[in-house]
């Protein structure tokens, strides 16, 4: 099959790998026809993920039709599915406390020390995401082995675009679980950092759950305009300070809530940014946090941190005086997708959440390198890129 | 020192080094301990554990276990460089539900013993406690290749208790490989 292949730091190359077989009983075998480049496959692109080997085939929010099937899968042929970007076996401890991105099994054993000893605890896996997840080939291929099939891959109805349904699998119920951490109370005003997929999809539930008001900050005027479609007020860092702006807002006091959908890879050209960026490239720190920060110090007394945003490593300089001082709390976490894939489903169906307004590219999977690129380098026209196995490689006009 | 007390001193507790090797009544270098809960009740656990002959399925290097009757079986482990060493091994403690333990006979080619507790947890299901113990093929040499090979005892105890733990709560053994050609290890391999 033909399948998108990680080489190293800005190196994806499409190539032919042996096509999936069933091996374990919960297994089944998806055909793909439709995968996106999430953001954080940009983390991985950008060589950020420890752990990776060449070779690796990259992708985790995808969708596509059930073509074969283990003893004990519960699907059938001919199913359409999105599958979860989490790989669950749904009955250890964890699963069993709907923690699903926490499951003790999926991981294969002997990838697990290094997360043990990275991280003290055993990781799930997850598809396409380095070995310290498992080492699991990911989606951004024609066909995928998707272990545990009988808890992870939901059943959609015929007749619906997969456009509709695919970000069930990763970046719709990430938004959702990072508004849900916030426990957002009637009235309150949530600051969120980062529109990107994410980040716009926190604002769509934050505004479900009840927030009163949503302020959004970006830099990407593109990306500020689709959360002001959804109904959040917009602070532009490059325009004006994040703080001083947020404390104007919100009468002296800051944002209730506080959602961080950013992560390691920081932009904008700060003290504390700049100084992380070289600490990170001579190995004495891991992530840059420069939005984490400004998260903490701007969030109001006793309020609420939410950080679906993805941390690799250590950090420096993170403000524990004020977290601690302040009475914050915070929520985090790799997103326990399965927990929401029903309730989203339906949401969709009713036309509640509105998931197509953030595709801006659909390319043949053929062109997953320049895809890649695109999204890399061009983050303000380039909201999200489908990729659709199956068709010719076309040529890709970037943008001036 | 008794079982329970045992457990108020973890074996993998770095000063009780001496204790693991009383335990065990071997060198402490060569004895490791590992932990694991699983979601399964004592008994169902400790009856798999009791038919030696389960745990080729769980534990990576070993190749087969063929049971003489209800106490004495014979090994069959890889070994490194290849090679495959055989022993025969001896019930020597048995709580049913609770602990079984076993020994090489002497003469041995690995002097070797093994100890697993299996103790009731409400809410959370069982901590399984194993205690390996044995005295590598070849000697230091070996062990260090062994360890190069990633059949280090610590290293395989870990890993095959999470094997254990995967088995009897999915069913199945956890593998990311895309292919059965890359998956060959597996014993549950449809």
């Amino acid at each position: 099959m033909r399948a998108l292949t990680w080489h190293g730091k800005h190196d994806v190359r499409m190539e032919t790998v042996d096509d999936p077989e069933i091996i374990n009983p919960r297994d089944a075998i998806i055909k793909l026809t439709s995968t996106a480049i999430c953001g954080s496959d940009l983390h991985l692109y950008d060589g950020f993920i420890p752990t990776m080997k060449s070779g690796d085939v990259l992708g985790h929010e995808f969708m596509g039709e059930v073509v074969e099937t283990g003893s004990r899968s519960t699907l059938r042929k001919g199913q359409r599915v999105v599958v979860p970007f989490t790989i669950s076996c749904g009955s250890c401890y964890f699963c069993q406390k709907h923690q699903y991105s926490c499951c003790d099994n999926s991981n294969p054993a002997d990838n697990q020390d290094i997360s043990e000893f990275g991280y003290g605890n055993r990781m799930a896996g997850l598809f396409g995401y380095s070995h310290m997840t498992g080492g699991y080939a990911g989606g951004q291929a024609e066909y995928v082995r998707v272990p545990y099939s009988d808890v992870g891959p939901i059943v959609v109805p015929d007749g619906i675009d997969d456009d509709k349904v695919l970000f069930l699998s990763d970046i719709l119920p990430t938004g959702w679980m990072a508004a849900e951490n916030a426990d957002i109370e009637p009235g309150d005003t949530v600051a969120v950092w980062g529109c990107g997929p994410v980040g716009l999809f926190a604002i769509q539930s934050a505004m479900l759950m009840g927030a009163n008001r949503i302020i959004a900050i970006d830099h990407f005027p593109h990306r500020l305009e689709l959360a002001a479609k959804f109904g959040a007020e917009t602070i532009n860092f490059q325009d004006v300070k994040v703080y001083d702006a947020l404390m104007e807002m919100t009468g002296g006091i800051g944002p209730d809530a506080v959602i961080d959908s950013v992560g390691l890879e920081a932009h904008g050209l700060f003290v504390d940014n700049v100084v992380d960026q070289i600490k990170v490239s001579t190995f004495l720190g891991t992530d840059r946090i420069h939005a984490l920060r400004q998260v903490i110090l701007a969030c109001r007394k006793g309020g609420k941190v939410s950080v679906p945003a993805v941390y690799g490593g250590f950090v420096d300089k993170f403000p524990m005086g004020a977290f601690m001082e302040k009475g914050l709390t915070m929520k985090t976490g790799q997103t326990h997708v399965q927990h929401y894939t029903q309730a989203l489903l339906a949401a969709i169906l009713d036309d509640k959440v509105d998931t197509t307004f953030l595709i801006s590219h659909r390319l043949p999977l053929e062109n997953a390198p320049e895809g890649y690129k695109l999204f890399h380098d061009h983050q303000n026209e380039t909201t999200k890129i489908v990729l659709k196995p199956g068709l010719e490689k076309i040529q890709v006009e970037m943008p001036a | 020192m008794s079982v329970s007390d045992l457990m108020n001193a973890p074996a993998t507790a770095a000063r009780d080094g001496e204790v693991r090797a009383q335990e065990a009544g071997r060198d402490e270098s060569k004895v490791t301990a590992a932990v694991v809960t699983i979601a399964r009740p004592a008994q169902e656990l400790y009856d798999f554990w009791r038919d030696f002959s389960n745990l080729a399925q769980v534990m990576e290097n070993i190749e087969r276990i063929d049971v003489q009757d209800r106490n004495r079986s014979t090994w069959a482990v890889k070994a490194p460089g290849g090679r495959s060493v055989q022993w025969e091994s001896v019930v020597t403690e048995d709580q049913p539900g609770e602990l079984l333990a076993w020994q090489s006979v002497e003469g041995s080619e690995i002097r070797n013993s093994g100890r697993v507790e299996f103790h009731d947890v409400p809410g959370r299901g069982t901590v399984v406690r194993a205690v390996i113990a044995y005295d590598p093929p070849g000697g230091v040499i070996a062990q260090l290749a062994a360890k190069l090979f990633q059949r280090e005892p610590a290293l395989q105890a870990r890993r095959d208790l999470r094997r254990f733990k995967q088995f009897m709560e999915t069913g199945e053994i956890s593998t990311s490989a895309r292919t059965r050609a890359e998956a060959t290890d597996l014993p549950t391999a449809a």
